[in-house]
């Protein structure tokens, strides 16, 4: 019988399920086992199936203009608990400690007094919004939802590859892989305790509900998004649908003293948090964009009276700044007290003394990276790049030191994934997703796990041809335990019974009418 | 908490219900047709296809035209709305807009509608005939609309796509009977326009035997059971716009609900003698009615425009 995993050569890399060739990690077992049988052809079937869902469900991405369905591989990512507890408590300090960043720059600006961070740091930043400055959000919180990307390096250690804590997308691939997972492979989470992820909108709608401006008994929550023609579309409406609420689009709100109201079929309704889904640049035209269409004007003003909250708040991308990346295991120190538990990607900062030379000297062997780039754009690979890129980026830098940030390249852990009809490692980055209600910082068990798909490739963005992989967390204890009944067995109610098939035959002139 | 819709949604609900009727109303009647040339030895195609043209309101080329036109125009034609493709397309992009508000069902059953009418399209033009195509069309139509009955909570959402196919279903109903009426040379027959209705096997049982007098028109306009009848339908617009709260002098409302009284007490005589008139009547109707309820419940809102300073 064909294997799937025969050719499965290890890369130079930390390997997710070997730990050497044909060694499998414990975590792993029970996956190996179930796919290894698997014919190759069952293998592609199952996943055309998976893709065929996920066009007629509507969950696709925009892919050089083409609809396609998402990428979901058959293989999952498994974390143990103890990977996990570590991720997440890594991933919960991170966020409070960008939380008091936030509250200190846009307030007492202690960490620059004190020389944690240096002043041009603030005051250079694209996104440093002064209307922002002196608001104060209910419950102090600013980052709602954040999404934290992890790799793992070659000794198999998670760090952090960057913040997200303005408008991080993704989580709905989190819910529709498990859902897709779950139909095509139903016996593996029968034998495996994977944590569910159902819980993520619930859990969201709290913290957005607590983070109403205060003296509101019911606040009116809303998702806002700029419109069926953004890539995440999908996403804003699921989390709408999954939380109850509506989901508008700027000119279904309207703005009249300094209060938000949207047009409904019985006249016009108050609002009072807006799950925001757009950009600051295009939130409010007559503070950011003029030429923006898609927000609403007058929402900025509303929100620096107090009348309804934005989430995440406006101004946040100080905080995910990757030149502001550098600096987060200080602040980590500086606010919290405390060691990081998950280390950055080892960086240079070009617009420091000393550290400009450094850069431009190791060009060839660093990954250069534009400090306000998204979704993997301007991001040069110095070991791979051609001489020409690698002059012209050295200009760039020279240019704009405080555009840039350097780091030493990881090569990301691999995965098996299904290419063609076997399995081939490929590279993988993980971004769990937090919420913060004002009380707790909760981290939904796994994340997104995305794919880079095409060898070697260390840019792992959907929009650059990325997949993704369902990422389970393991459960501690045996599953028994959460399946416990409750109560006692339920009172059998007698079935009420139709004419069986005999009785019909014998009826039959009578049935007809 | 979600005791309001939004406008456009509801707006977006309203003409989902609309274009998937449309849709479902225009399959059956292209279906209908379809086999009535078949099986008639004088049947003449262009006559048919003028009077195809007719009842759907699209012009009619000025030379000879045949099905396989009728098709591309009024089944395959994605860029117009008076099309099967063409309202399933828009039904399913206004579901899109309004995905929070629509059940997930319902918005994968209208998507995977649309994924699968390339198919079905390829099919119809390679066998020649669009059988496979309509069925695929009429059985989507109806398990969209089950599965709004099923999944939707009886709110102001449901209601708006009820209304919406109510509006579209009397407006169809009329537009089949109108051509019977106004142009007898080219009309279906009477068997053909119950069939076109889907009511053929309703008529039989209420009437016995298969229609061939202005009977068929009484049923289709008079029944107050079944469903497509122009009755029924009023009588379902007349309680979604009811529910939907509105004060009694409501312009939406008035239209339908006049008309509504009026069927209800019509005889069969008064009927024959003044149907051109009440045919005309209920299309007015229909319109005001919708158009009233577009002003009422969603005011055109258009991108906002604002003058920036110094700009």
């Amino acid at each position: 019988m064909a294997d799937i995993f025969d050719a499965y050569a290890l890369a130079d890399a930390w390997d997710e399920m070997f730990e050497r060739p044909g060694e499998v990690r414990t975590a792993y077992e029970p996956v190996l086992a179930a796919l290894q049988p698997i014919e190759p052809a069952e293998l592609r079937f199952r996943a055309d199936q998976m893709a065929r869902a996920f066009t007629d469900r509507g969950v696709t991405y925009a892919f050089a203009g083409e609809e396609r369905p998402w990428p979901l591989d058959l293989v999952p990512r498994i974390l143990d608990a103890l990977e996990w507890d570590l991720i997440q408590r890594g991933v919960a300090q991170r966020v409070r400690a960008l939380e008091a960043y936030l509250a200190d720059a846009y307030g007492p600006c202690r960490a620059f007094e004190d020389g944690v961070v240096p002043w041009r740091l603030l005051l250079n930043s694209p996104h440093f919004h002064r209307s922002a400055h002196g608001v104060e959000p209910p419950g102090g919180v600013r980052i709602h939802v954040a999404g934290i990307d992890l790799v793992r390096d070659e000794a198999g250690d998670f760090r952090v590859l960057e913040d997200n804590v303005r408008v991080p997308s993704g989580v709905s691939y989190v819910i529709e892989n498990r859902r897709a997972m779950t139909r095509v492979f139903p016996s593996l989470f029968a034998e495996q305790h994977v944590l569910p992820v159902d819980g993520y909108a619930q859990k969201l709608l709290a913290a957005l509900r607590a983070a109403a401006p205060g003296g509101i008994g019911d606040p009116r929550v809303v998702v806002l998004t700029p419109g069926p023609n953004n890539a995440a579309y999908f996403e804003h409406a699921l989390l709408a649908r999954l939380m109850g609420v509506q989901l508008v689009e700027g000119h279904d709100l309207v703005c009249r003293g300094n209060r938000v109201w949207m047009r409904t079929t019985r006249g016009e309704m108050p609002v009072h948090v807006v799950y925001r889904r757009l950009d600051d640049d295009f939130l409010d035209p007559l503070h950011f964009r003029p030429d923006s269409v898609i927000g609403c004007p007058g929402i900025m003003s509303a929100a620096m009276a107090g009348n309804v909250t934005l989430a995440n708040a406006v101004g946040n991308g100080i905080a995910d700044d990757k030149l502001l990346y550098t600096y987060v295991p200080d602040l980590i120190r500086y606010y919290l007290g405390e060691e990081p538990i998950l280390p950055n990607v080892e960086s240079f900062r070009p617009d420091e003394p000393g550290q400009l030379e450094a850069v431009l000297d190791q060009i060839d062997r660093l990954v250069i990276k534009p400090v306000d780039g998204a979704g993997g754009q301007g991001i040069v690979i110095g070991p791979k790049a051609d001489r020409e890129t690698l002059e012209r980026t050295r200009e760039a830098v020279i240019a704009d030191p405080r555009g840039w940030i350097a780091q030493r390249p990881v090569a990301l852990s691999t995965s098996p994934t299904l290419s063609g009809e076997r399995m081939a490692p490929r590279h993988i980055d993980l971004r769990p997703f937090a919420v913060n209600d004002g009380n707790e910082v909760w981290v939904l068990p796994g994340g997104l796990t995305r794919v880079a798909l095409q060898e070697g490739n260390l840019i792992v963005n959907s929009s650059q041809g990325g997949g993704s992989k369902d990422t389970w967390v393991l459960a501690e204890g045996p599953a028994e335990q959460r399946y416990e009944e409750v109560g006692g067995p339920l009172e059998k109610a007698p079935r009420q019974l139709g004419p069986d098939g005999a009785g019909t035959v014998v009826q039959e002139g009578a049935q007809q009418q | 908490m979600n005791d309001v819709i939004l406008s456009r949604i509801a707006e977006a609900l309203t003409w989902t219900g609309r274009y998937v009727e449309r849709a479902d109303a225009t399959g059956r009647i292209l279906d209908a047709y379809l086999h009535r040339l078949l099986e008639d030895p004088w049947r003449d195609e262009d006559a048919a296809c003028r009077s195809l043209y007719a009842i759907l309101g699209v012009d009619a080329p000025d030379q000879h035209c045949d099905m396989q036109q009728v098709l591309d125009q009024l089944a395959f034609d994605a860029r117009s709305t008076g099309s099967i493709e063409g309202a399933l397309g828009a039904a399913r992009l206004n579901a899109r807009s309004a995905r929070e508000a629509v059940s997930s069902e319902m918005w994968e059953c209208l998507n995977s509608t649309w994924h699968a009418l390339a198919d079905q399209r390829t099919a119809a033009r390679r066998t020649g005939g669009p059988y496979a195509y309509l069925e695929l069309v009429r059985r989507r139509a109806a398990l969209f609309f089950g599965l709004a009955d099923s999944t939707m909570s009886r709110d102001d959402s449901w209601r708006f796509v009820v209304l919406g196919r109510s509006l579209e279903r009397v407006d169809m109903t009329v537009r089949l009977l109108s051509v019977r009426v106004l142009d007898a040379a080219h009309a279906p027959d009477w068997p053909t326009l119950l069939s076109a209705s889907g009511a053929d096997e309703a008529y039989a049982r209420v009437h016995g035997g298969f229609g061939d007098s202005p009977k068929v028109a009484e049923f289709l306009l008079l029944d107050r059971d079944f469903p497509r009848s122009a009755l029924h339908a009023l009588t379902t617009a007349e309680e979604c716009l009811a529910a939907l709260g509105r004060p009694r002098q409501d312009p939406a409302r008035r239209p339908i609900g006049a008309l509504r009284t009026h069927l209800e007490y019509l005889d069969s005589e008064a009927l024959e003698a003044g149907l051109p008139t009440l045919l005309r009547d209920l299309q007015q109707a229909c319109m005001a009615s919708a158009e009233a309820v577009a002003e009422k419940f969603f005011p055109y809102q258009g991108p906002v425009e604002w003058a920036q300073e110094g700009a």
